[in-house]
């Protein structure tokens, strides 16, 4: 199978788990994000021609949302909790220097496919902060030292693989 | 779990299950909620289990939800003598079962310790950040196990749902809220009876019940935390709150980023449904509802009421106009009651023990009690549920234990990005809906983040902008392109180029952004602005007329210097400068290039001798 | 009927009318840039905004979109109106300095651009009134385009930007444009709008091209009607 039909193959498998059911675009965006890790035009495409919704109208829902991605993310998300604990706490330090470290700004992903950097608008693990939660892993207290670390762990494992 | 026929049988379930679930049988339970999970709990539970094993000992370890004093997780309670453990390590697992748990010996150093007099304390009520607390709706999070319905019902769960099916009427259970005088504690603080009484009049089906599950205030977890803890809670008040207004379906709203909240949810719904208390004909009766899941995508716009609907829709989350009520056109245009999660979790007990019990907690006009998330510069970060009415100066010192280092108060932001910063000033007063409200906060979902001396007020209204400015959905003119302006402004003013008109044209946008927005994240966004500059006004002059930042924040407006008497030349901050600004010999003081230096922060973290000065 | 009171003037209305209409009617003139006869109302722009008074309550309300009631009183010229449409216009200029749209509305509300904004370079003549999304989806029905983004760096386009294969053509949203922000190039058989260009048709009788084939196959497909029967302009047939 070409990409393009195996995106559109997964993307009719996703539509009809949830009925064919124009209210649920959201949760089917959701799915094939989960599925693919962003949100491939053609899947777009497909789940629009197959909930019988405008291309627009689903174009307009994907890039309304911050939890959708139009772009491929790397491997590891990496994201940065902007809530108020933790900016009072120094969030916009540990963004710097994230941006540093990984060479890339949020919404970018490094040119090895290797992380992309994201910022979200607060977790919910104030206690934490500042908190940087990368793929499912909470990371609190973080400093500066910190970031280089939990970055460099990722990349030795990386290499090891 | 078996279909129960009837309220009697529930409470038959109810009376067997206490045999099982007996309180006075010794058994640990572990705190497994967001703080505890990123402090390792989950690691802690299984070598807790792992010994249990091997020391072949017969007791439960559970795993239940947030016990709100995140500041000290992971923490472990040994019942039932509620032996409180703090920051407990894996390597802690061996002796809490071999001694505690086997002998009843009680180990000291996990034991809180207070700061102050270094006493310790052995049982969790005592200790100080629990002991001025209410904990009524928050309370059983620390004892059941989420994912077991058994583990709700056998501390009483659902036994409001089967007395208001079996003995109140719709009407009446809608005349015991609004006796009970509950307000929505999601933001506005609303009468929950009001729109309940509104819904059940209004025309149109099917009606619908929404928990709004979509905490988007920064700084705000209590939701999670209900939702992850005692899901059921939430779910029992949605039934009856069903029942009241007449609706046959219901959605929970969950906020993307609670992945635990999901799942702790579908089980309880999916629980609920074999148990009979979702579905058709719930407990033998002729009212049927039942309740769906919907993700939020991450948008805070949609915890306002029309842009909820707008997305459970299907669609972006916009708001519309409202001028006619979400309580006759709602959801699909139909009657609607859209509560927040912690409201609901409150019905339950007011059906439990009676409206006039509720009434009698709190103020006047707020009554019941309320979680605040306390968080920033505070020693005991967590989650604390106080009755309305409490001091913000007993909530932040007595509970929160005051501000870490030693340093100044200055402010805590109460409300979200649409509350306010309460200076030092008004510590005295008494926190509820309208106080706040008359000082130019809101209640919010009940986040409290307190600042001390190193938070610039200005930057805080610039944070609050930025947020808003990303989160405002565009709609309309004086939200997307007011609030802009008004960051840009703010923007300007921290980084040095702000001018003399710039405060007056700063209230003169926020006048017309807080008149002219279509919907309530537009008409609140200029609160941050507002209240530092009712409160915190000299600063933003410092910044303006001054070029000066006084709490050392503003990037453009300071410097870094290291003092020679303090530095040792250890040359850490040599090493940790990514732009090379620091230089000096080793063993002799260092000294910063300010020219090259961009105030990233690097050489202070790193310094152990606190010889950086920030000016 | 429903009686109200707008600017100390009693009037009357059949029930439903939106205010912006009463007000009108009653020969007070109210600025609008989003509210087209063509869509269904947004309240977006929030020109037309006025205050209300029932009982003892004040507040400010979109006239477009809310329905006149019994006794209500309107000021559609208080101190908080006015500020809120000064605000507005201010805002817009700074989004569109080249409109002269804009400018002339301005210039009629007395409102000068506000010096502090920066003026924005990259948005057009665009406003986001959303009248082009909306006829093209409740008009014409094929909903090519659509808001995109959230916030400030909200647009209107076709998705991706790039051409929409459901587009025909037919210039509805150019119509509804209150600034002539959306740029339509015809130029003899062909027609280019949304990065897309057009066959033109041809009249049948006149010669003059008059429509986009692709939107008389749209007709055609629609009514039943067949094409053959479409391709005469409306001065012919």
């Amino acid at each position: 199978m070409t990409k393009a039909s195996n995106i559109a193959a997964t993307t009719k498998t996703i539509v009809k788990k949830h009925g064919r059911d124009k209210s649920a675009l959201i949760a089917v965006l959701q799915d094939i994000q989960e599925a693919f890790n962003y949100l491939p035009k053609d899947a777009l495409k497909a789940a629009g021609k197959s909930l019988g919704i405008p291309f627009s109208r689903v174009y307009e829902v994907a890039t309304f949302y911050n939890a959708f991605s139009l772009k491929p993310r790397g491997e590891h998300i990496v994201k940065i909790c902007m809530g108020t604990a933790c900016h009072v706490r120094g969030a916009a330090a540990i963004q710097d220097k994230m941006e540093r470290t990984l060479c890339i700004k949020p919404g970018e992903t490094t040119p090895d496919n290797k992380f992309s950097l994201e910022t979200v608008n607060c977790v919910g693990a104030c206690a934490l902060g500042p908190v940087v939660v990368i793929d499912t892993e909470y990371h609190g207290q973080v400093t500066m030292n910190k970031v280089d670390k939990i970055i460099g762990k990722l990349k030795e494992e990386g290499a090891q693989q | 779990m078996k279909k129960i026929s009837n309220a009697q049988a529930l409470r038959q379930v109810q009376e067997d299950l206490k045999k099982n679930f007996d309180p006075n049988k010794k058994m640990v339970t572990i705190c497994a909620g967001t703080g505890c999970r990123g402090y390792g709990c989950i690691k802690v539970k299984e070598e807790l289990e792992a010994e249990i094993k091997k020391q072949n000992i017969d007791v439960e370890v559970r795993a239940t939800g947030c016990f709100g004093f995140c500041e000290k997780g992971p923490l472990v309670v040994i019942h039932p003598e509620k032996i409180f453990y703090q920051q407990v390590k894996t390597k802690d697992a061996a002796d809490i079962i071999s001694k505690t748990v086997a002998q009843g010996e009680v180990i000291e150093k996990l034991l809180y310790r207070d700061p102050v007099t270094s006493a310790t304390v052995m049982k969790e009520e005592d200790v100080p950040f629990y002991k001025k607390q209410k904990r009524l709706v928050f309370g059983s999070n620390g004892i059941i196990d989420p994912t077991q319905i058994e583990s709700y019902m056998a501390i009483g769960g659902y036994s409001a749902l089967a007395k208001a099916l079996s003995e109140m009427s719709p009407e009446g259970i809608i005349d015991e809220v609004k006796k009970a005088a509950l307000r929505g504690r999601g933001g506005g603080g609303f009468l929950a009876a009001s729109k309940w009484e509104g819904s059940r009049k209004a025309h149109g089906s099917p009606k619908y019940v929404i928990a709004n599950g979509d905490e988007g205030d920064p700084g705000a977890y209590m939701d999670r935390s209900l939702m992850e803890g005692n899901p059921h809670s939430v779910v029992e008040g949605m039934i009856i709150g069903a029942y009241a207004v007449g609706a046959s379906e219901g959605y929970i709203y969950v906020r993307n980023e609670y992945p635990l909240a999901v799942v702790h949810l579908t089980m309880a719904i999916q629980s609920a449904r074999e148990a009979g208390l979702l579905g058709k004909n719930i407990l033998g009766t002729d009212f049927s509802f039942d309740i769906h899941i919907n993700k939020g995508g991450g948008a805070f716009v949609c915890g306002e009421s029309s842009a909820l609907f707008a997305s459970i829709e299907g669609r972006a989350g916009e708001p519309r106009a409202k001028y006619v009520h979400a309580v006759e056109k709602g959801l699909w245009d139909k009657p609607t009651v859209l509560n927040n999660v912690e409201t609901w979790a409150n019905v339950p007990l007011i059906i439990n023990n009676g409206a006039d019990w509720y009434a009698s907690i709190g103020t006047e006009k707020s009554k019941g009690t309320k979680i605040f998330s306390l968080v920033g510069k505070i020693n005991n970060t967590g989650l604390v549920e106080v009755p309305m009415g409490m001091k913000l100066r007993e909530i932040i010192y007595d509970i929160g234990g005051g501000i870490p280092k030693g340093r100044k108060f200055k402010a805590v932001q109460t409300g979200g990005p649409s509350g306010g910063c309460i200076p030092e000033s008004l510590l005295d007063l008494p926190v509820d809906f309208d106080k706040l409200y008359e000082v130019g906060s809101m209640m919010g979902s009940g986040g409290m983040i307190v600042m001390d001396d190193r938070s610039c007020m200005v930057d805080v209204a610039k944070y609050f902008l930025a947020f808003l400015q990303e989160e405002s959905c565009g709609k309309c003119v004086p939200c997307r392109e007011g609030v802009r302006r008004m960051r840009e402004i703010l923007e300007d003013i921290c980084a040095g180029k702000g001018t003399e008109g710039d405060i007056d044209l700063l209230e003169k946008i926020a006048t017309g952004v807080a008149d002219g927005s279509l919907c309530a994240l537009g008409g609140s966004a200029p609160n941050p602005v507002l209240s530092t500059l009712r409160y915190f006004r000299e600063e933003y002059d410092a910044h303006i007329k001054d070029h000066r930042c006084p709490a050392g924040v503003c990037k453009a407006l300071i410097t870094y210097s290291i003092d020679p008497e303090k530095c040792t030349g250890c040359t850490l901050c040599v090493k940790v400068c990514p732009v090379q600004a620091t230089s000096g010999e080793k063993k002799k003081p260092h000294t910063i290039d300010n020219n090259k230096c961009t105030r990233c922060g690097a050489c202070i973290e790193s310094c152990k001798f606190e010889a950086i000065n920030v000016k | 009927m429903v009686n109200l009171t707008v600017d100390g003037k009693n009037i009357s209305v059949s029930e439903g009318t939106m205010l912006l209409e009463a007000i009108r009617g009653a020969g007070i003139s109210i600025p609008t840039l989003c509210a087209h006869e063509a869509v269904s109302r947004s309240g977006a722009c929030r020109l037309c905004v006025v205050e209300i008074k029932k009982g003892t309550r004040t507040r400010i309300v979109t006239s477009c979109l809310y329905a006149a009631e019994e006794g209500l009183i309107v000021d559609t010229k208080s101190e908080r109106v006015l500020n809120v449409r000064r605000l507005v216009m201010e805002l817009l200029l700074a989004r569109c300095p080249e409109s002269d749209v804009l400018k002339k509305l301005a210039q009629e509300l007395g409102v000068e651009p506000q010096a502090r904004f920066v003026a924005d370079t990259d948005k057009g003549k665009c406003i986001l009134c959303r009248s082009c999304v909306r006829v093209c989806e409740e008009v014409v029905g094929v909903s090519a385009i659509g808001l995109f983004a959230r916030g400030s760096h909200k647009t209107v386009g076709t998705a991706y930007n790039e051409k929409s294969d459901v587009c025909i053509g037919c210039g509805a949203c150019v119509y509804v444009c209150p600034t002539g922000h959306i740029e339509m190039i015809s130029t003899g058989d062909k027609r280019k709008i949304w990065g897309r260009t057009f066959k033109m048709q041809p009249c049948d009788k006149c010669g003059k091209y008059f429509a986009p084939v692709d939107q008389l196959k749209f007709i055609s497909k629609k009514t039943g009607v067949p094409l053959s029967e479409l391709t005469v302009c409306t001065e012919c047939r």
